[in-house]
């Protein structure tokens, strides 16, 4: 049976898309900081959907590590597995961040840079292999700036931007780069937030990630129309966006 | 701990019955560990445990306090096929259980009147079914379960280790501190059928007398009695009793034997004005009900509409429209049991107040549960709207209770008073001592327990 790596694993949205390839077969291998949540969220895989599921311990933000570990990971794979879904993400707080450097260096390394060191080191591996798939999510936030979360959203737009390249150069492998954006979710990084709007649930962002993945799409916006509500944003010409309150 | 996981969302929040509605800081911890760090974080002064909110009144409210939601720590552990027992996170609902070991061929041992309730809410409220005279209630068949304690310690609880603990969280109404996750114990079955003799009893003594005489045939039994039939049809019932149908024995019609069968469901996604449900609309639709049943037995019936006859209409509760309903469950003892439920009925007749079909089983033998609710004898439970001078009438009702040696189960009181409680609950004083101990801050407190008088206000 093919397999999926999941970094970033114990997430409400990762947890919805590891449920989802599960449901189509896929065994599983989850990966993460937390021992604990990982250890229940293979059991709970397991006994749900009857696939294998394993899981490795992996810090994005231990940056020097990623070689040994995700490399290991990686090869212990093997042939199974398909691919790779990357859901590591951290709002952070903003406001905090203004006078921390700490905390801005870890709203942009956990966003940006230590995504980018784990997916160089998955894209080489893939690369040889001329075959799979990197599927990454990055968020709304990252298509333009704006004051309540511009190092969150420049972080994923950095993100974004670094797939682009990806999927250009991997396509030449025959590697498929996938970049996911979703709108406000509904886990604990919107809970108790005010003025957010057209919350999804996980499971159905889940499910629009999977389908991304087996259709083989660029760029995908979740749910689909927040395509067209960040049109609409990017097209706000700077000299009024700079005036807004947002 | 990040800042994230301590974020909540203060919101109207109300039990099944939708009364009371009242304003709670509500928090969705994604991970176990979060659980203790809200409890560490001072940013309530008090929280209660909330699962799928399917407890009628606010026992799972906590007036401008804390609640935790536990619907995302909701995972399955581990399962042993041999001994059918399943450890999971106690947020994990029922309907989920049933959801994938059905199809392996085990079944709940107890379950309530719906699959929507959470692990730890079975545990809380220490649930039973329509077969407690046989099996008793949840806690029956609860191995151990982990506890986290409002000091912040991870204690397993069960009749061999802490009991004491053990048997106050078993229908403890969460207030004794935060079930982590429990092993239950499944029974196996061969198939999602039940064979059911269904029988019309002409009045109460009718329908006490079938279920005294012949309920040791039934693993399951259960009468749906017409609140509003007065006079010589006081109580007219139609029992509905079953037994797990054996694989051999289902006709071949029936493909797969543990598969569930399509399940229809309807959503009332809108509330129906209050004064729908009145005497007449009500006492027409209960004598119809009546009149439709015939007495026939060895009835092949799918687990859902045996078991979850309700759980198809989703949002049922909108049916009694914005102001909502209380339901009212008591338990009488054997002993003066018929007099009490007869007094009770004609109580409830005479007042008109609307009550669909209410629900009477027999109970069995009670277990060591503090304030877990059954005790042998009968229970009856019926809705009434909330409409005016709902809340003396089941004062009143409270009273005719108190004076035959019962009492009313807390999973469905919205309104009893601290005095009557404390007779009702004779181990009452026990509880609050090992309250005391493991929770002298009072971090763990509801709506409920502070009505109830089980903590300072």
């Amino acid at each position: 049976m093919p397999s999926v790596l999941i970094l970033g694993a114990t997430s409400a949205i990762a947890r919805a898309v590891a449920a989802e390839f599960a449901s189509h077969r896929y065994d599983l291998i989850l990966a993460g900081r937390d021992q604990e949540e990982l250890s229940a969220l293979a059991a709970d895989l397991n006994l749900r959907y009857g696939v294998r599921t394993k899981t490795h311990l992996l810090d994005v933000l231990d940056l020097e590590g990623h070689e040994a570990s995700l490399g290991t990971c990686l090869v212990e794979a093997g042939e199974a597995l398909e691919g790779v879904v990357l859901l590591v993400g951290y709002l952070g707080d903003e406001a905090a961040a203004r006078t921390d450097p700490r905390e801005a260096r870890r709203i942009l390394d956990t966003n940006f840079t230590g995504c980018v060191l784990a997916l160089n080191i998955i894209a080489n591996h893939f690369e040889q292999r001329h075959k799979g798939f990197i599927c990454a999510v990055s968020s709304v936030a990252g298509d333009r700036g704006r004051q309540s979360n511009y190092l969150y959203g420049s972080a994923k737009g950095a993100l974004s931007i670094y797939l682009q390249g990806l999927r250009n150069r991997l396509h030449h492998s025959q590697v498929r780069v996938v970049t996911i954006k979703p709108g406000f979710v509904d886990t604990r990084m919107t809970f108790g937030r005010p003025k957010l709007f057209l919350l999804a649930s996980p499971d159905r962002v889940a499910r629009g990630i999977y389908q991304a993945v087996v259709r083989g799409k660029n760029v995908v916006y979740l749910p689909w129309f927040w395509r067209y509500i960040m049109l609409l944003v990017r097209a706000i010409p700077e000299g009024i966006f700079k005036r807004l309150r947002t | 701990m990040s800042l994230q996981g301590l974020s909540f969302v203060t919101r109207p929040l109300s039990g099944w019955g939708r009364y009371p509605v009242e304003r709670c800081h509500i928090f969705r911890p994604e991970k176990r560990a979060e659980v203790a760090a809200i409890l560490a974080s001072g940013a309530q002064r008090s929280y209660v445990s909330h699962g799928l909110g399917r407890s009628y009144g606010d026992a799972a409210l906590n007036h401008d306090g804390g609640v935790l939601w536990h619907t995302r720590l909701n995972r399955l552990l581990s399962f042993e096929a041999s001994s059918g027992v399943l450890e999971c996170e106690a947020g994990t609902s029922l309907a989920e259980i049933l959801q994938y070991f059905l199809p392996r061929g085990f079944f709940l041992t107890v379950t309530p009147g719906t699959k929507f309730v959470t692990v730890g809410g079975a545990i809380a409220a220490d649930v039973h079914g329509k077969n407690h005279h046989k099996d008793g209630t949840f806690g029956n068949f609860l191995l151990d379960f982990k506890l986290l304690t409002p000091a912040g310690e991870l204690m397993v609880c069960s009749p061999t280790s802490n009991p004491d603990i053990f048997w106050a969280t078993l229908g403890g109404m969460g207030l004794t501190g935060v079930v982590l996750s429990a092993r239950i114990r499944l029974r196996p079955v061969q198939s999602a059928y039940v064979w059911v003799d269904y029988q019309k009893a002409r009045d109460l003594e009718e329908a006490l007398r079938l279920m005294d005489e012949s309920d040791y045939r039934y693993q399951y039994s259960v009468a749906w009695i017409d609140c509003l039939a007065a006079g010589k049809s006081l109580g007219r019932a139609v029992l509905m009793r079953g037994n797990h149908a054996p694989a051999e024995q289902l006709p071949s019609r029936v493909r797969n034997p543990l598969a569930r069968p399509s399940q229809r469901s309807w959503n009332l996604a809108f509330d129906l004005p209050s004064r729908l449900l009145n005497s007449l609309t009500v006492g027409a639709f209960n004598a119809l009900y009546y009149a439709w049943h015939r007495n026939v037995a060895n009835q092949l019936v799918d687990f859902e509409r045996f078991f979850y006859p309700l759980d198809a209409i989703e949002n049922w509760n909108r049916l009694y429209g914005k102001r909502g309903f209380v339901q009212y469950q008591f338990a009488l003892p054997l002993e003066g049991g018929h007099a009490g439920l007869t007094a009770i009925l004609e109580r409830l007749a005479r007042s008109r107040r609307a009550s669909f079909l209410g629900v009477l089983k027999r109970f069995g033998e009670a277990n060591a549960g503090l304030l877990s609710f059954p005790l042998p004898g009968y229970t009856l439970a019926l809705d009434l709207p909330v409409t005016n001078g709902l809340v003396p009438f089941l004062h009143e009702l409270d009273r005719l209770v108190l004076s035959s040696g019962g009492r009313v189960y807390l999973a469905k009181d919205a309104v009893l008073n601290a005095e009557s409680f404390a007779s009702m609950y004779p181990k009452l004083e026990q509880f609050r001592e090992i309250k005391h101990r493991l929770d002298p801050q009072g971090l763990l407190s509801s709506s409920m327990a502070r009505r109830l008088g089980i903590v300072e206000k």
